[in-house]
C-alpha cells in the first residue's frame, strides 16, 4: 500500500468517532460528523471599513500610513507624472524594473530610464541591480491598508520583492472595502485559471527578530510606494 | 525519573532564577500584549470571530480525508509533484532524494516549524547539503547552532548585543548593536545566497482544499524570495494545515497576524497554486509538496482532543503562558513550547515520557482564552494527566491519597492529624526546605503559615 492510501486510511478509521463542535458545553453529546457548521461570513466581524468610496479611500491612507508605507490618490495622470518624477529624482533612480501595463508602460515612458522588463523573463542578477520595481496590482483593501497581486498582474513572482523599492500603481476603481470583497474579486477574475502566485502585501518587508524592534527591508523592499490615479 | 523530566527541571530552575532573562521576556511580550489587544479591538467581533475560525476547521479536520482529497488533486493538475510521509523518516528521505536528484548543494530555506519537527537541517547538513535559514529569527539560532526559542518569534531570548557578538564571530562583520546595522547583515549575506541556490524550501500556515493552495504567512520577504528564484522549491506542511476554502482566507489571515503578533496582517501572505506555468515569466521549475503525517493522525484518533489539530501555530498561548513566560521556550526540549506544545507532545512523542509537560501549567487558562481558534488546552492538559495516570498510576501518589482518604473521613484521625501538624511544625523549622525535607519540592521556595493553637471546632465549642 501506497503512504497516501496508509495515511488516509488512518484518517478515516480516526474519524469514526466524532469530535464535539467547538464552543458548545464540554460533556454535551458528540455531534454526527457530518454536520456542517456554516460557513463564516467574516465580513460582519472584521475591522469596519466605513460604506463610502471616500471613507475608505481616509482608511486605506491611515493604515498604509500606519505601516510605514507611502500612499497618494492623484485626480490625474499630471500629477501621477509630477509625483513619480520626483521620486525619480530624490531617490536618485538610475535602472527600473517592470512589466507591461497600462499604468506601468506611462510611468516607464514618463520617467525616461533604462527599464528592464519581466514579460519575456530576465535575468536576476540584472533586476537586482535595479532601484526600484514598478508593478500594477489587483486591489488596494482600505480594511488593511495593503495591496493584492498575482505573478500575472504585477510582473512575475520576483519583481515586487527583489528591488529595494517597491511601487505600485492603481487605478482609483481597484480599492475595494475588506479582505473579503478582496477575496471575491480574485475569486471572479481568476476563479477559472489562477495565477501560481497571489500575494497581499501589506507594507514594505519588516522584521522585529532583535529585541522585538521594528526594522524595514528585512529581504524584500525596504520601501513600498503605492500611487493610485 | 526520565531524561525529559530531569532536563526539565533542571532548565526551569535555572531558567526561571535568571532575573535578567525574565525581565527581557517580560518587557517584549509586554510589547505584544499592547498591539494585540489593539487589533483584537478593531475588529467588531473578535468573539464571533473565533467561533467561526474555530468551526472551520473543524469543519477541516473533521473532514480532513476528502479536504486532503481534493488538495492534492488540485495541486497535481497543476504540474506540483505531491508525496506522502507517514513519519519524519520519510519525509527526510523525500527531501534528500530530491536534493540528490537535482544535484543540488545550496539549499535556501525560509521558516518551517515542521522542518524542526523533523530534525531536516541536521540530516541534510550529514549528507553534505548546505542549508541556510533565510528568516532572520532563524538565521540567528541556526548560528548559534539552537533550536527555535519560540515557534513565532525564534529569537526572542538574544538581546542586541548578543546578536553582535555573534555576526562578529560568525560573519565576521557587525558594524553596531543597533537592530537596523544587524538586518542589514543578514539581508545582504541572504541577497547573494539567494541568487545562488539550487532549491528554495518553505513550510505552510494553511493548505487550501477547495482551490489546490498552499499559504505562507511571512513579514520578511523571505519566503517569496525563496519561492521565487531558485529553480526548485520543496514545500513540508502537517496534513491538518488544510482549510475549505479559498474566502476562508479572509478571516485566518487578519486573526492570525492579530493573535500572533498584534498586527492587523502580516506583510506577505501568499498563496502558491503551481510551479511556473506557460505564459509566466519566473518561479520554480519544479514543486514539491511533502504532507507530513507524523503522528498527527493518533492526535486525530482521541476525539476529545482533535480540536489541537486545530491549532494555527500562531503563539498566542505561549506568549500569554505564565509558565511559557518564566521557564522559556528551550526548557521544554520539545519542537513546539507553551501551552499547545504541552498538549500535543505526549500524542506526537509518547505520553509516559512527556507527561511532566502536563504539570507545566497553573491551569490558569489564559491560553485557551488567547487561542484564535478556542482549542480547549488547560482541559486538554488536564485530560493528559488523567490518561498518563489511567495507563500508569504513581504507587506513592496512590498511597497517600488512600491515606489521606482514611484521615479525612474519620473524625478521631483527623483530630489526631491536626494535633500532630500543630506540635510538629515547630521541629519542621529545622529541615526546611533541606534535603531531609520530607516535603521539600513544596517549602523549598515556600513558607507554610503557622497553624493556630486553637482549630474552628475547638473555638466553636468553647465561645461564649
Amino acid at each position: 500500500m501506497s503512504e497516501r492510501e496508509n495515511i488516509l486510511g488512518r484518517i478515516r478509521e480516526a474519524l469514526k468517532v466524532p469530535a464535539p463542535l467547538p464552543g458548545l458545553p464540554q460533556f454535551s453529546a458528540a455531534v454526527p460528523a457530518d454536520r456542517k457548521p456554516a460557513p463564516p461570513s467574516a465580513r460582519e466581524w472584521l475591522p469596519s471599513v466605513g460604506a463610502s468610496m471616500a471613507e475608505q479611500f481616509d482608511l486605506f491612507a491611515r493604515n498604509a500610513a500606519d505601516l510605514k508605507a507611502d500612499f497618494q490618490l492623484f485626480a490625474s495622470r499630471n500629477e501621477l507624472k509630477t509625483a513619480l518624477l520626483k521620486l525619480r529624482d530624490t531617490e536618485k533612480w538610475s535602472r527600473l524594473a517592470s512589466h507591461g501595463g497600462n499604468l506601468t508602460d506611462f510611468a516607464c515612458k514618463t520617467l525616461g530610464l533604462p527599464v528592464m522588463l519581466t514579460d519575456r523573463g530576465y535575468d536576476v542578477q540584472e533586476m537586482e541591480k535595479c532601484d526600484a520595481g514598478i508593478s500594477e496590482c489587483d486591489a488596494l483593501i482600505a480594511q488593511t491598508g495593503g495591496v493584492a497581486m498575482t505573478n500575472r498582474s504585477a510582473g512575475g513572482r520576483a519583481l515586487s520583492v527583489l528591488p529595494p523599492h517597491h511601487v505600485v500603481l492603481a487605478r482609483r476603481e481597484q480599492l475595494v472595502g475588506d479582505l473579503p470583497a478582496a477575496f471575491e474579486l480574485l475569486q471572479q477574475k481568476y476563479g477559472a485559471d489562477y495565477p501560481s502566485m497571489i500575494s497581499f502585501i501589506t507594507g514594505p518587508s519588516r522584521t522585529g527578530d532583535i529585541e522585538r524592534i521594528l526594522v524595514l527591508g528585512a529581504h524584500g523592499p525596504k520601501k513600498l510606494t503605492i500611487f493610485a490615479v | 525519573m526520565s531524561t525529559f523530566v530531569s532536563q526539565f527541571k533542571t532548565q526551569a530552575t535555572e531558567k526561571s532564577g535568571d532575573l535578567r532573562l525574565r525581565q527581557f521576556i517580560r518587557t517584549s511580550l509586554r510589547g505584544y500584549e499592547i498591539a494585540r489587544d489593539r487589533r483584537k479591538g478593531a475588529f467588531q467581533n473578535w468573539e464571533s470571530a473565533r467561533q467561526a475560525a474555530a468551526e472551520t476547521k473543524w469543519e477541516a479536520v473533521n473532514h480532513l480525508d476528502t479536504h486532503l482529497e481534493s488538495l492534492v488533486a488540485k495541486l497535481e493538475a497543476r504540474g506540483t509533484k505531491v508525496h506522502w510521509a507517514s513519519t519524519g523518516e520519510q519525509a527526510r528521505e523525500i527531501i534528500a532524494q530530491i536534493l540528490r536528484d537535482k544535484k543540488a548543494r545550496l539549499i535556501i530555506k525560509s521558516k518551517a516549524m515542521t522542518s524542526e519537527e523533523i530534525h531536516l537541517n541536521h540530516a541534510l547538513e550529514k549528507e553534505g547539503f548546505t542549508v541556510i535559514e533565510s528568516d532572520l529569527g532563524e538565521f540567528i539560532v541556526q548560528l548559534r547552532h539552537e533550536a527555535p526559542y519560540h515557534i513565532v518569534f525564534p529569537s526572542m531570548h538574544l538581546t542586541r548585543d548578543d546578536i553582535r557578538d555573534l555576526f562578529q564571530k560568525e560573519l565576521g562583520n557587525a558594524p553596531s548593536n543597533t537592530p537596523e546595522d544587524l538586518t542589514m547583515v543578514a539581508r545582504r549575506v541572504m541577497r547573494q545566497k539567494y541568487l545562488t541556490a539550487d532549491v528554495g524550501f518553505t513550510g505552510a500556515n494553511f493548505a487550501i482544499a477547495e482551490t489546490g493552495m498552499i499559504s505562507i504567512t511571512e513579514n520578511e520577504g523571505n519566503a517569496r524570495l525563496t519561492a521565487a528564484l531558485p529553480k526548485t522549491m520543496i514545500t513540508l506542511l502537517g496534513i491538518e494545515k488544510v482549510l475549505p476554502r479559498f474566502s476562508d482566507l479572509a478571516l485566518f489571515l487578519p486573526m492570525l497576524a492579530t493573535a500572533g503578533a498584534g498586527q492587523p496582517m502580516t506583510c506577505y501572505n501568499t498563496m502558491y497554486s503551481g510551479p511556473r506555468q506557460p505564459g509566466e515569466c519566473d518561479g520554480p521549475e519544479e514543486w514539491h509538496v511533502i504532507l507530513l503525517d507524523n503522528r498527527r493522525t493518533e492526535l486525530l484518533a482521541d476525539a476529545e482532543q482533535r480540536d489541537a489539530l486545530h491549532c494555527i501555530r500562531c503563539g498566542a498561548c505561549l506568549n500569554v503562558c505564565p509558565i511559557f513566560r518564566n521557564v522559556g521556550g528551550h526548557t521544554y526540549g520539545t519542537t513546539y513550547s507553551g501551552p499547545v506544545g504541552s498538549v500535543i507532545t505526549p500524542h506526537l512523542r509518547g505520553l509516559q515520557e512527556w507527561k511532566h509537560l502536563s504539570n507545566a501549567s497553573s491551569l490558569c487558562g489564559a491560553c485557551t482564552e488567547a487561542c484564535p481558534v478556542k482549542i480547549d488546552l488547560h482541559h486538554h492538559l488536564l485530560q493528559n494527566r488523567r490518561n498518563a495516570s489511567a495507563a500508569e498510576p504513581a504507587f506513592f501518589e496512590r498511597l497517600a491519597y488512600q491515606i489521606f482518604g482514611i484521615v479525612a473521613n474519620e473524625p478521631k484521625f483527623w483530630w489526631l492529624a491536626k494535633k500532630l501538624g500543630w506540635l510538629t511544625q515547630p521541629l519542621h523549622g529545622a529541615v526546611k526546605g533541606s534535603a531531609i525535607d520530607p516535603a521539600k519540592a513544596w517549602t523549598k521556595t515556600r513558607d507554610l503559615p503557622p497553624m493556630p493553637k486553637e482549630t474552628f471546632k475547638d473555638w466553636w465549642r468553647n465561645r461564649k
